[in-house]
């Protein structure tokens, strides 16, 4: 009988125990999920493994693009002509419209002014063409072609010619990420085109859209067009969103609203990222009597701004 | 190495450069953008994985798990951690079953790969949900079966290499 100090050596090098390594991994996911969804730590190994798997997603979405652009690719001659022909009768329909926007805009700013009202804010905006929609079957959003190095900054919004499409929600240097308003996770504040009632507009899953803490009976109707409110500071007011469908009133003390993204939400291929180009409000002034500071910059630029 | 434990042919080794590769190439695959709740399109990753857990099962393993779970994890847009858990618990599933699927034929141990395949995808399904995301339809675990389906082929396809002969001669073909 072998004595308690008697060491095997083992014939076969094991290891730790495989439940044991489990466990350890297991917990290394959990603690990574954690931290990357409640605290945000791990947005540059995201960004830097994003960087380095670029080509890799480059290459994977390669034939979807090719399957994409093959029916335009053998469209023959006289289509693209007439297609040409509807962009040019569109460009003039549009030119004395785009013509008169310097002007009234100038004399809006005038009157303004004159009513003694603040600014309206300016935008500044970055023409992006969709590399593809993200292959995750949890979430709604999309991959564009610009990012930091353009400007793009998260909460941006993205629209295409008919109407809001969604947030930038990520930004990597060269590409970034958006959801769609129809995502299950996405709200915008949103008003009545007819009366400016106020509501939030949530996706509901499978491409449609939802009204929400709207009061039963509150005047809405099916065929209403919902704007952006522009309350939350982060879009432009009066950017079309929605049009109602159907309203279910008797559903309790909010109204069931469904209603139908105006943008071609999970068509577009060329889209528009639009900033609300406001300036930073003026630090608060320093409460000691001693004589402020020179005044920031942002005041000195811009005097009308409150 | 053996095609099943119970052939009598002895193949050659596996080359760690090809095991490497095919993973690199299931990643590419996997990052190809279609609409994945289609359910048409299998989780490659998963599938090579699981192959060479059961046919390797002392050189890739959970690590090997962890670190495509991670790099699927980014070309999708979720958070980071799903699909590295996911890979992390099909090695060590894979890895513990190794011994026993290695005695039944291919199509036999296509059986054992599909549930595997559908415990992953509700792992998955479960985090994304408890994160409190939108479910992607029963479509989704439509992918496990579309995978389970190509085992045999998968099989043939990276047994290839292996099957070489060490020395051809004409006069004695294997």
């Amino acid at each position: 009988m072998p004595s308690a100090d008697f060491q095997t050596h083992p014939v076969f090098k094991r290891g730790v125990a495989p439940h044991v390594r489990l466990l350890v991994y297991v917990t290394i996911c959990v603690a990574m999920l954690v931290a990357d969804l409640r605290l945000g730590y791990l947005e540059s190994l995201r960004e830097y493994l994003t960087t380095i798997t670029y080509p890799m997603r480059m290459v994977a979405a390669e034939p979807v693009n090719l399957a994409s652009n093959a029916a335009k690719y053998f469209s023959n001659l006289a289509d693209s002509q007439f297609e040409q022909a509807d962009f040019e009768r569109l460009r003039i329909g549009t030119a004395d419209r785009l013509l008169r926007f310097t002007a009234l805009e100038q004399e809006n700013e005038q009157l303004r002014k004159l009513l003694g009202m603040s600014k309206r804010v300016r935008t500044y905006s970055v023409a992006a063409e969709v590399l593809y929609s993200a292959p995750d079957p949890y979430s709604r959003k999309l991959i564009l072609d610009q990012g930091k190095q353009e400007g793009v900054e998260p909460g941006l919004a993205v629209i295409d010619a008919d109407g809001l499409l969604g947030q930038i929600t990520r930004v990597y240097p060269i590409q970034s990420e958006v959801t769609l308003i129809t995502d299950h996770n996405q709200s915008v504040p949103v008003q009545v085109e007819r009366n400016g009632q106020r509501g939030v507009m949530s996706g509901a899953g499978q491409g449609k859209l939802e009204l929400r803490f709207v009061l039963a009976d509150a005047d809405i109707k099916t065929g209403d067009r919902l704007l952006t409110s522009g309350l939350d500071g982060l879009f432009v007011p009066g950017l079309p969103v929605a049009i109602v469908e159907s309203i279910e009133r008797d559903v309790g003390a909010f109204a069931r609203i469904a209603c139908r993204p105006l943008g071609g939400v999970e068509e577009s291929s060329h889209v528009l990222i639009l900033s609300r180009a406001e300036l930073p409000p003026p630090p608060p002034k320093p409460e000691t009597g001693e004589p402020p500071l020179p005044p920031p910059l942002a005041t000195k630029r811009d005097p009308d701004e409150d | 190495m053996q095609f099943t434990n119970r052939s009598n042919r002895i193949l050659q080794p596996t080359k760690p450069w090809f095991v490497y590769l095919s993973l690199f190439i299931a990643l590419i695959l996997d990052y190809v953008p279609v609409a994945s709740h289609s359910g048409m399109m299998p989780d490659w990753v998963a599938l090579v994985l699981t192959f060479w857990c059961i046919r390797e099962p002392l050189y890739i393993g959970m690590g090997v798990g962890f670190i495509l779970g991670l790099l699927v994890d980014v070309g999708g847009t979720g958070p980071m951690g799903p699909h590295a858990l996911a890979y992390v618990v099909l090695a060590f599933m894979a890895n513990a079953l190794a011994r026993r699927v290695m005695w039944f034929p291919a199509l036999l141990q296509a059986l054992h790969v599909l549930p595997m395949l559908l415990i992953v995808q509700a792992l998955m399904v479960g985090v994304r949900m408890v994160v409190g995301e939108e479910f992607p339809g029963w479509r989704y675990f439509l992918s496990s079966v579309v995978g389970t389906a190509l085992w045999l082929p998968l099989t043939y396809l990276l047994l290839l290499p292996q099957f070489q002969p060490v020395n051809r001669d004409e006069n004695r073909p294997i």
